[in-house]
């Protein structure tokens, strides 16, 4: 491992002295997530395996390029899981394009963001040194939290090499339930059992053929999920986990529109949003997918009205030109320009993926 | 390591630390007469007299008096104090309640402290989204006050909730004994409104769960008040479960309670709160708040469950079976409301119950895998008997963070640079054990010396590369957190104290 290792500093102190852009990749399969893609590619899957799992400790410890569904499958033997419930989008999603790309699935807004599971990295900067932040402990405060910065940085900011992460049992039981609500009225729903001692693990509410219908997962103790089950009412939904599943890795009818995804990050109280185009909203209200061939402007400004921003996820032609990501206030984005200067002076790391302007 | 210190020896240590090279002269008339145009009267404190209180924070070994107080009470007034501080290069070290352990709010020869002590408004709670709008200097535990009408508050609890304020919980990324559950700050707040040194206001995070660009919210959460001043912050509300029982338990040595933490974990058990005291600890505190602990036992376990009443009874039988066949020579379930804040009466007054049996002590705060906890445990008994010190532990067990509180008594010669020696032996092997030597006190000016020991001089120099992006003249509490590495060197050629003197 170490000569990959060697290997891959001598890439990067050789991109460094050429000021030749790199791009980093994994499995490639969020290729088409940020900005555009740029660079000598530098495969990281050669760097792969799991370093260490201890169930007893509750972290698991991987390699850049250990395939996501492997760590899974390891996790599960064990009865744990990524309790952020990682997209794949696609079969060869590594730890780390999922770290890199920071996002979460269904259960984030009860369990907690990529973010949050990150305990510690091994990283390699702009100029190849390997440096370690973090550990493989709960709790640590030594030093600026330099890992959690590089969840959801695609990339540009190093490249990472190990990753650690908090993983948790998966629930003893779960359930799932719909039930009709037009989507005042199922926002209303899902901010006020938010508030409640529920075991709520996932929303999704959408408008499809069979009317308005909001679907929602109970995980916890048994006793907790049937008692949970009788106070919300509505109908048991059979082939529940791949109704999840097809929701994470977006392979639901909803996202099969040739239209341009939105992924709209609001307060969870923000009212519907009077948009063109479809809605999909998860998260109890802090995500909401919008299929929608409105000009970016319309959809952004919406956006930060109602307090939140916009992604643009995958774009097609009409919204080209638009960024990935809402532009930011002058002085967050200096200093942003400043951090990354701090980790790769050259700018050579996946310039352009996170931020047009490095 | 936090030290209580009652002697009459205290050390003046603060002229000991790193600086950074202090303006060739100070013009203090100047000074004063410039922050008296921004700060009311009575928001400017001079001299000895009123700086004394400002001296230390809850490590009050180190003491430092500062060239004055600042006491803003507006964002105008935080604003132009930077302004001013920025242009004329003066250090400033942040402070709100000065409860922390770790000599964080420790101030400065050459420059001010900042108090945003006046910052302690609640601005809103909204129950339908479950957040709280507040003031830096609000204190911790006011927030679930406030809150708790709406059956809602705010989940991190560090055992100086009562006078500890959000603005120190977010420069600490503090913890509690319910974080393993319900997270630490950095999982708890959403938004920060922040001053950046040169006085340009930002704001990070949002009232979504995410916002655009680098995760600057992880970053400043635990920056140890290096980066910015949080003029306000949004922290998310948790319902209140609607019940929580917990299980005491007795062992009869260390490392059959240490296993059976592990064995809780394996049964896929997240207790809301997972705590262990050694036999010192025990005895101290059954003296002090007479919770009802087994003064027999080696070690005690807490561990608490909590959620609706029948998540709560199948998750207590579970945690039982699990304790039985680890070996717990007792097993109590809290019946009530009042005996579980009691179980939980002693250890929440560890601390000062241990200060009541040695004239002081110093609390140290490594955080180990759980695996080795108990040969941690046997390690640090070894070192107690090395170094002569008594040592009792209390530990977030669930957590795998250990504060163990070395005992001494400064008065008597060597005992408080044994003690010393002692704590740093201890962070030392959390390192070596894989761990980190602070889980949640922070490294201030106590354990900076040892950051030396867990980050190589690359990592280092990447912590100051960061501090100088959003603080290019080091002002923001110079000297605490990230050492220099001259500092290191010297650090590394006196090599480190472990066998006993």
């Amino acid at each position: 491992m170490s000569e990959i290792i060697a290997e891959f500093a001598g890439r990067i102190r050789h991109a460094e002295a050429t000021k030749t852009p790199l791009r980093l990749s994994g499995g490639g399969s969020k290729d088409f997530y940020g900005g555009p893609l740029c660079g000598e590619m530098l495969d990281t899957r050669p760097y792969a395996g799991i370093v260490s799992y201890d169930a007893t400790e509750l972290v698991v410890t991987a390699r850049c390029g250990t395939p996501l569904q492997q760590i899974e499958a390891a996790l599960a033997a064990q009865g744990q899981m990524l309790a952020f419930e990682p997209p794949h989008f696609g079969a060869g999603a590594t730890l780390g394009g999922a770290i890199a790309a920071g996002l979460s699935g269904p259960r984030r807004a009860a369990a907690g963001a990529a973010r949050d599971f990150v305990l510690g990295v091994k990283l390699m900067d702009g100029r190849g040194e390997v440096m370690n932040f973090g550990g493989q402990v709960m709790k640590n405060v030594a030093g600026f939290d330099v890992s959690r910065l590089m969840v959801g940085a695609l990339g540009t900011l190093g490249l990472l090499l190990e990753v650690s992460l908090k993983v948790l049992p998966r629930p003893a039981a779960e359930a799932t339930l719909r039930l009709e609500a037009p989507q005042g009225r199922a926002l209303d729903l899902m901010n006020g059992w938010a508030g409640r001692p529920l075991p709520i693990s996932a929303t999704c509410w959408e408008a499809g053929d069979d009317g308005e219908i909001l679907t929602l997962r109970l995980s916890g103790a048994h006793a907790a999920v049937a008692s949970a089950c009788g106070l919300i009412g509505g109908e048991r939904v059979a082939d529940a986990e791949a109704f999840w599943h097809a929701l994470r890795e977006q392979r639901a009818a909803f996202f099969t529109g040739d239209m341009s995804l939105w992924r709209l990050s609001l307060p969870s109280v923000a009212p519907p949003l009077d948009l063109p185009g479809a809605q999909l909203i998860e998260w109890g209200g802090s995500q909401r997918w919008l299929n929608s061939g409105a000009p970016a402007e319309i959809v952004r400004s919406a956006a930060a009205k109602s307090g939140g921003h916009a992604t643009l996820f995958r774009g097609r032609i009409e919204a080209r030109g638009a960024g990935a990501f809402q532009d930011l206030p002058a002085p967050l984005m200096a200093l942003q320009k400043k951090l990354k200067l701090a980790f790769d002076p050259a700018g050579i790391l996946n310039p352009g993926r996170m931020n047009r302007e490095f | 390591m936090a030290f209580g210190l009652s002697g009459e020896d205290r050390k003046d240590m603060g002229n000991q630390r790193d600086k950074p090279a202090p303006p060739a002269a100070i013009d203090i008339t100047g000074v004063i007469a410039a922050l008296r145009r921004i700060l009311p009267r009575e928001g400017l404190l001079l001299g000895d007299e009123e700086g004394r209180p400002y001296e230390c924070d809850g490590l009050t070994a180190y003491r430092q008096l500062p060239l004055l107080v600042a006491l803003p009470e507006s964002e105008d007034q935080v604003v132009a104090v930077l302004r001013f501080c920025s242009e004329a290069k003066l250090p400033i070290v942040i402070r709100g309640a000065g409860t922390g352990l770790s000599g964080g709010a420790t101030p400065v020869a050459n420059g001010i402290v900042l108090s945003l002590a006046k910052f302690m408004r609640i601005l809103e709670v909204d129950p339908l989204a479950r957040t709280a709008r507040v003031q830096p200097g609000v204190r911790n535990i006011a927030i679930s006050e406030a809150a708790a009408g709406h059956g809602l508050y705010y989940a991190p609890d560090p055992s100086s909730q009562i006078a500890c304020t959000i603005g120190g919980n977010i420069a600490e990324n503090s913890g509690g004994v319910h974080c393993l559950k319900y997270g630490l700050t950095v999982h708890n707040v959403l938004r920060l409104r922040l001053a950046l040194i040169d006085g340009e206001v930002i704001e990070i995070g949002g009232a979504a769960l995410d916002s655009p660009g680098y995760d600057l919210l992880a970053l400043l959460i635990g920056s140890e008040g290096m980066l910015g001043v949080v003029l306000e912050a949004t922290v998310k509300l948790t319902p209140k479960p609607q019940l929580a029982q917990v299980v005491m338990a007795s062992f009869a040595d260390v490392v059959s309670a240490g296993n059976a933490v592990a064995r809780i974990i394996a049964a896929g058990i997240i207790p809301a709160g997972l705590e262990m005291m050694d036999k010192a600890a025990t005895a101290a505190v059954e003296d002090f708040v007479h919770a009802g602990y087994d003064l027999n036992a080696a070690a005690i376990l807490l561990a608490e469950s909590d959620g609706t009443p029948e998540e709560v009874a199948e998750e207590i039988s579970a945690m039982r079976a699990v304790l039985e066949v680890s070996g717990a020579t007792d097993i109590r379930v809290s019946t009530d409301e009042a005996e579980r804040l009691r179980f939980w009466a002693g250890r929440k007054a560890a601390f000062p119950a241990v200060g009541r049996i040695t004239p002081d002590y110093l609390c140290m705060d490594g955080t180990i895998p759980r695996k080795r906890v108990a040969e941690m445990l046997t390690r640090i008994s070894e070192l107690s008997d090395d170094y002569a010190l008594r040592c009792a532990n209390v530990f977030h067990a669930g957590d795998g963070n250990l504060h163990p509180l070395i005992m001494f008594d400064a008065n008597v010669p060597g005992e408080l640079d044994r003690a010393t020696s002692f704590g740093a032996g201890i962070l030392e092997l959390s390192v070596e054990m894989g761990g980190t030597i602070t889980g949640e006190h922070g490294v201030g000016i106590e354990k900076v010396k040892q950051m030396c020991v867990q980050f190589s001089a690359a990592e280092l120099s990447q912590f100051h590369a960061v501090k100088a992006a959003f603080d290019p003249h080091a002002l923001l509490n110079p000297g605490k957190a990230v050492p220099t590495p001259r500092r290191c060197s010297e650090y590394r050629l006196t090599g480190t104290p472990r066998a006993a003197p």
